[in-house]
C-alpha cells in the first residue's frame, strides 16, 4: 500500500479552521502585483490532519518503541521530565531579542550548563551556539584557522584518521584546509609511525574521535597529544562518543585543546528524527578568545550576553543556539549529578562489552579487544551472498532498529553496535537471541534474509531508483 | 535520578561474561594517571520533584510579557495544539535520522510534505529537509552559489537581518568568500548601488524580503538585474508567514530562496531550536547542501520515501561534500508540515490578518503623534517608529509587562532612537488600542 500524503486527502472546502475576525477595517497597503493568487497548500479538516500524522507516526520506530543500537548515535532513553519542563512558557515564550535583564533565568541555564561541560571535560569555556555536532566541528575548525592566523602561521593541513566521521573532513574542507588521512593499525589504534611521518610543520591540527568509531580508546592517545603540541599543532576531539567516558576521564587531561559535544547523544536530548540537536564547542584557555559571540558571562549576581571578544571568529547562529535543547541537557545533568553520569559511562561500556562477548562467536569481530561503548562486527564469512545490508533489514523484522551499517569505512561491511546504558538486561538478551537466530537463518533459510524485511510497515525500499529518477516533491 | 536498567545481580553476570572482575577493568586502556575519580562543583543528583521545582523557580526570573511586539526574525505566532500533540508522539521525536526507510516512513513522508509545501510557498522547484536556522541557511546558500558559478564575491543587502549578515561573514572568512554590503535607500536596498557593485567576480546578490526594517523588497527588479548573467539572486525570508500572502520569491525570479520557518508552529524558545531551509531551481539540486527526501518504490511496488541524492553528502563524499551538515532540524520541519496542513488554505487569510493588524497598530501609533519611519513604502507586519525618547518608551511599556518592539538603533546608525514594531495575529484590537493608550498616558 502506498504511503499516503496529506495532499491526497485535500478537497476544496474541507478546511474549517477559524481565524479571529478583526474588528477593525483597515486597508491592505501592499501593491496587487506582490500578492499571491492562490495558496498551494492542502485543504483538510482538523480531524483528518490529526489522523494523517498519527498514522504516519505509527510507521516510525523510535527509542520508545525498542532497542536502537545505532552505533555512534547514542540512542538512549529520553527522560520525559525534560520534555515537560522545556515546554514551560516561562522559557518557551522568551524572545531572543529580549534584554538580558528580562531573560535572567535562560541566561543562567546557559551559563551553568557551559560551566558543567567545562567541569566534565576540563576545558576552560564552552560556546553553546552550534546547533549540531557538525556545526560544532565547523566552528572548531574556524577557531583553529583563526588561531593560526593570529600567530601569522600559515599552516594548511589537518590530520584525520581513516576511522573518522565524514563530517570531520567535510568541516575541514569548508574552511579551506587540506585533509591528510592517517591510517589505523590492525588493533584499531592510530598507526603511530605513519602519524609521525605525516606530522610536519604544515599540520595545524589533528581531529580524533575519542573513543574512536571502532569503539576503542586509542592507547597511544597521550603520545599523539604530546607529539602534536611539540609540533605546535592543536588536538581536536570529536566528542560524539563522550557517553563512554563521561565522568571517567577529562578530555583536557588527555591533551585535547578543543572538542565538541553532542548534547543529543551523551546528554539525552531527543534526536527528533534528524534534529534538533546541539553541538557545544569547548576550548582550552589559549583558544577561548577565538570562540564565537555572544559569550554568556556572570557579573556579580547578573548574567549577561557579551560581545567583547576582539579575536572571535564571529557569530555562527541566528541567536544563542538551540536553547530548548540546552535546557533539556541541563536538567539531565542536574538530575544525574557526578555519580549518575559515571554510572552512565560504566553501564554503557558494560552493556557493549557484554553484547560483544556474546556476539563475537556468531559474527566476525575484526578487532577483538575490549571495547568502550560500542563495537564493530562485519559480514565476513556470511554464506549465500548475504551482506550487512541484508542482516540490517532482517533485524528490523524482529522489532529492533538496526546497527549503523557500512561505517566506519575501514571495516568492510561494518555493523556498528551501541546499546547505550538505558537498555535492560532482558532487552540485551533478546537482541543476542535474535542475532543468533538470524545467523542460523543465513545458513538454513537465506531467502528470509535476502527478502527482508517483511514485518515492517513497508517492504525493502529501492534507494537506487530514488537517486536515478529524483522525485523530490509531490506532483513532480 | 538514573535511567540505567541493570540490577546488581545482572551486573555481576555481565562482568563475568565480559571477562573482568570489576567495572574499572573495562577502562584499562585509559592511562591510570588521567582517570577521574570525582568532579568538584558538579551539583546533583536531584529527583524529578526537585528538578521541577528548580526549573520552575529559575523560569520565574524571566520576565513574562503580557503582549509582545518583538519580531526581527523571531515571531510570536499562535501555535495550534495539534502541532504540539503530533510532535510529542515519541515515534517521531525519539527516532534518529531516517537511515532505515522501512521503519521511518513517518518522518520521511512528513519531510517530503515539508519539501513540497516550502517549494510551493517559495515558488521554487526543490527544497531541502531543513538547515540549522535562517542565518546558517543563508550562509550555506551563498557557499552553494559560489560552488555553482565558481566565483567568490557576495553582495548582501544591509536590509538583511544583522545577525544573518554576521554569520555570513563568519562563514565567508572561513571559506574564502568576499562579503560586501549593499547600502539601503529609504529602508530598501539601493538597486543602483547594487548594479554598480556587481562585477565579473560576483557570485550572488542576497536580498531579504520583507527586510529587517519591515519593508517589502522588489525581488523582481533584482532578479532582472542579474538576468542572463551567472550572478545568482538569493532571496532570504525570515518571516515565513509573509509567504502566505506575498508571492514566492521564486515567482519573482530569484534562483535560490533561503530562510527561517520558526513562524510555522514553533515557539520563540529564546532563539532555538528553529529551522532554516534552502529552496532552489531544479538544475541546482546536486549542488545543494543538506538532506533530501525522495519518492521511490518498495519491493511490493508501493510508493514510499527515502533519503536520496546522498552522494552530495559528507558521509559519502567526505571532504568533497556540498556541506558538512548532518543532523539538521527534522522535528521543527515536521512541526511546520503539520502547521501548514492544519492552517492550509487559510494561511493566506492568516497572513493577511497579520498585515491588517500591523496596519491598524501603525495607524493608531501615528494618531498619537509618533513618527512612522519610511511610511510611504509597503510592509508586511513590521514597521519602524521614532518616539521622542526610545529608552523611556521601552521602560514604560516594560513596566506594564509589554515588550513594545526591538531597539533597532543598536543595529542601524540611521535608526538610532527608533523601535522596530511587529504585530502578528496574537495582537487583538484591544491590545493595539492599549498600545496607543500607554503612549498617551505616559506622555511618550
Amino acid at each position: 500500500m502506498n504511503v499516503e500524503l496529506i495532499f491526497e486527502k485535500s478537497s476544496p472546502g474541507q478546511n474549517r479552521y477559524r481565524l479571529p475576525e478583526p474588528e477593525f477595517g483597515t486597508n491592505i497597503s501592499i501593491p496587487e502585483k506582490l500578492i499571491r493568487d492562490e495558496i498551494p497548500l492542502p485543504d483538510c479538516g482538523e480531524p483528518e490532519v490529526v489522523r494523517h500524522y498519527n498514522n504516519l507516526s505509527r510507521m516510525n520506530f523510535g527509542v520508545d518503541n525498542g532497542m536502537y543500537p545505532l552505533g555512534s548515535c547514542t540512542m538512549k532513553y529520553n527522560p520525559k521530565i525534560n520534555e515537560r519542563l522545556s515546554r514551560n512558557p516561562s522559557f518557551s515564550g522568551l524572545h531572543p531579542f529580549a534584554d538580558d535583564a528580562n531573560i535572567q533565568g535562560a541566561l543562567r541555564i546557559l551559563y551553568e550548563l557551559s560551566e558543567y561541560l567545562s567541569l566534565i571535560t576540563g576545558l576552560k569555556d564552552f560556546t553553546l551556539s552550534p546547533a549540531a555536532g557538525s556545526h560544532g566541528e565547523l566552528t572548531g575548525v574556524m577557531v583553529i584557522k583563526k588561531y593560526f592566523e593570529s600567530r601569522n602561521d600559515r599552516r594548511g593541513t589537518i590530520l584525520i584518521p581513516d576511522s573518522a566521521h565524514g563530517t570531520n573532513p567535510a568541516s575541514v574542507a569548508m574552511c579551506g584546509f587540506k585533509v591528510r588521512e592517517v591510517p589505523s593499525n590492525s588493533s584499531g589504534d592510530v598507526d603511530l609511525d605513519k602519524f609521525l611521518e605525516l606530522l610536519d610543520e604544515d599540520v595545524a591540527a589533528m581531529m580524533l574521535t575519542c573513543p574512536n568509531t571502532l569503539g576503542l580508546f586509542d592507547r597511544n592517545i597521550t603520545v599523539i597529544a604530546e607529539a602534536l603540541h611539540k609540533n605546535g599543532s592543536l588536538f581536536y576531539a570529536d566528542g560524539a562518543n563522550l557517553n563512554a567516558l563521561v565522568g571517567r576521564v577529562r578530555f583536557s587531561d588527555i591533551g585535547f585543546d578543543l572538542m565538541h559535544i553532542n548534547l543529543h547523544k551523551t546528554f539525552s536530548t531527543p534526536h527528533g528524527g534528524g534534529g534538533p540537536g546541539s553541538g557545544p564547542l569547548g576550548a582550552a584557555e589559549h583558544l577561548v578568545e577565538f570562540l564565537p559571540i555572544p559569550a554568556i558571562r556572570k557579573e556579580g549576581k547578573k548574567y549577561i550576553t557579551a560581545y567583547d571578544r576582539p579575536q572571535t571568529i564571529g557569530r555562527v547562529h541566528s541567536f544563542f543556539g538551540n536553547f530548548a535543547i540546552c535546557l533539556r541537557a541541563y536538567i539531565y545533568i542536574r538530575m544525574l549529578g557526578y555519580n549518575g553520569l559515571r554510572e552512565v559511562s560504566d553501564t554503557a561500556v558494560l552493556n557493549a562489552n557484554y553484547l560483544m562477548s556474546k556476539l563475537k562467536d556468531i559474527y566476525n569481530l575484526p578487532i577483538d579487544r575490549r571495547c568502550m561503548h560500542e563495537f564493530v562486527l562485519n559480514d565476513k564469512g556470511l554464506p549465500n551472498g548475504i551482506t550487512t545490508n541484508d542482516i540490517s533489514k532482517r533485524i528490523l523484522d524482529y522489532g529492533f532498529h538496526s546497527p549503523t551499517v557500512y561505517f566506519p569505512l575501514l571495516v568492510h561491511g561494518a555493523m556498528m553496535i551501541e546499546p547505550t546504558e538505558t537498555e535492560s538486561f532482558a532487552s540485551l538478551e533478546r537482541f543476542i537471541e535474535i542475532m543468533k537466530k538470524i545467523r542460523i537463518e543465513c545458513d538454513n533459510e537465506p531467502e528470509k534474509i535476502l527478502g527482508a524485511p517483511c514485518q515492517t510497515p513497508v517492504g525493502r525500499v529501492d534507494t537506487v531508483l530514488a537517486a536515478k529518477k529524483p522525485v523530490l516533491k509531490w506532483g513532480d | 535520578m538514573s535511567f540505567t536498567g541493570l540490577s546488581p545481580d545482572q551486573r555481576a553476570v555481565m562482568l563475568k561474561a565480559a571477562g573482568v572482575s570489576k567495572i574499572d577493568d573495562l577502562f584499562n586502556d585509559i592511562p591510570a594517571e588521567i582517570q577521574t575519580r570525582h568532579i568538584e562543583g558538579l551539583p546533583g543528583p536531584l529527583s524529578e520533584i526537585e528538578i521541577e521545582r528548580l526549573i520552575t523557580k529559575t523560569g520565574e526570573s524571566n520576565t513574562q510579557f503580557r503582549s509582545n511586539y518583538m519580531g526581527g526574525g523571531a515571531y510570536n505566532h499562535y501555535i495550534p495544539p495539534v502541532v504540539d500533540e503530533i510532535s510529542s508522539r515519541s515515534e517521531f521525536y525519539t527516532a534518529y535520522t531516517p537511515y532505515q526507510p522501512e521503519v521511518s516512513q513517518g518522518t520521511l513522508a512528513a519531510i517530503f510534505e515539508f519539501q513540497t509545501m516550502l517549494s510551493a510557498l517559495t515558488g521554487m522547484d526543490v527544497t531541502n529537509a531543513s538547515m540549522y536556522d535562517g542565518a546558517t541557511s543563508m550562509a550555506e546558500a551563498a557557499i552553494m552559489g559560489a560552488r555553482i558559478n565558481g566565483k567568490s564575491r557576495v553582495l548582501v543587502s544591509r536590509g538583511v537581518h544583522p545577525n544573518y549578515r554576521e554569520v555570513l561573514k563568519t562563514y565567508g572568512r572561513a571559506s574564502g568568500l568576499e562579503v560586501i554590503e549593499i547600502p539601503l535607500d529609504g529602508g530598501v536596498t539601493d538597486i543602483k548601488k547594487a548594479a554598480e557593485l556587481i562585477n565579473d567576480q560576483t557570485s550572488s546578490v542576497i536580498i531579504q524580503t520583507p527586510n529587517f526594517t519591515g519593508l517589502i523588497e522588489d525581488i523582481e527588479s533584482f532578479s532582472r538585474l542579474t538576468e542572463n548573467t551567472s550572478v545568482i539572486t538569493i532571496a532570504a525570508v525570515t518571516e515565513a508567514m509573509s509567504l502566505g500572502f506575498l508571492k514566492g520569491p521564486g515567482e519573482l525570479g530569484a534562483s535560490i530562496v533561503c530562510g527561517e520557518i520558526q513562524s510555522f508552529g514553533n515557539p520563540l524558545n529564546s532563539g532555538g531550536p528553529y529551522a532554516g531551509y534552502i529552496s532552489a531551481r531544479k538544475d541546482f539540486v546536486r549542488r545543494m547542501p543538506g538532506r533530501l527526501v525522495g519518492q521511490t518504490l518498495d519491493t511490493s511496488g508501493s510508493r514510499v520515501y527515502t533519503l536520496t541524492l546522498q552522494t552530495r553528502e559528507q558521509h559519502i563524499r567526505r571532504e568533497k561534500a556540498t556541506s558538512n551538515i548532518c543532523t539538521n532540524e527534522g522535528l521543527i520541519a515536521l512541526r511546520a508540515a503539520v502547521y501548514l496542513s492544519l492552517t492550509g488554505v487559510r494561511l493566506k487569510e492568516l497572513a493577511l490578518l497579520n498585515h491588517r493588524t500591523a496596519v491598524y497598530l501603525k495607524n493608531r501609533i501615528a494618531e498619537s503623534g509618533i513618527e512612522i519611519v519610511n511610511n510611504d513604502k509597503p510592509f508586511f507586519n513590521e514597521f519602524i517608529i521614532r518616539p521622542e525618547n526610545h529608552e523611556k518608551f521601552i521602560k514604560e511599556f516594560n513596566n506594564r509587562k509589554i515588550a513594545p518592539g526591538i531597539d533597532i538603533g543598536r543595529y542601524y546608525e540611521e535608526y538610532r532612537g527608533c523601535i522596530l514594531v511587529c504585530a502578528t495575529e496574537m495582537i487583538s484590537k484591544d491590545d493595539a488600542d492599549e498600545y496607543y493608550d500607554i503612549i498617551r498616558e505616559a506622555g511618550l
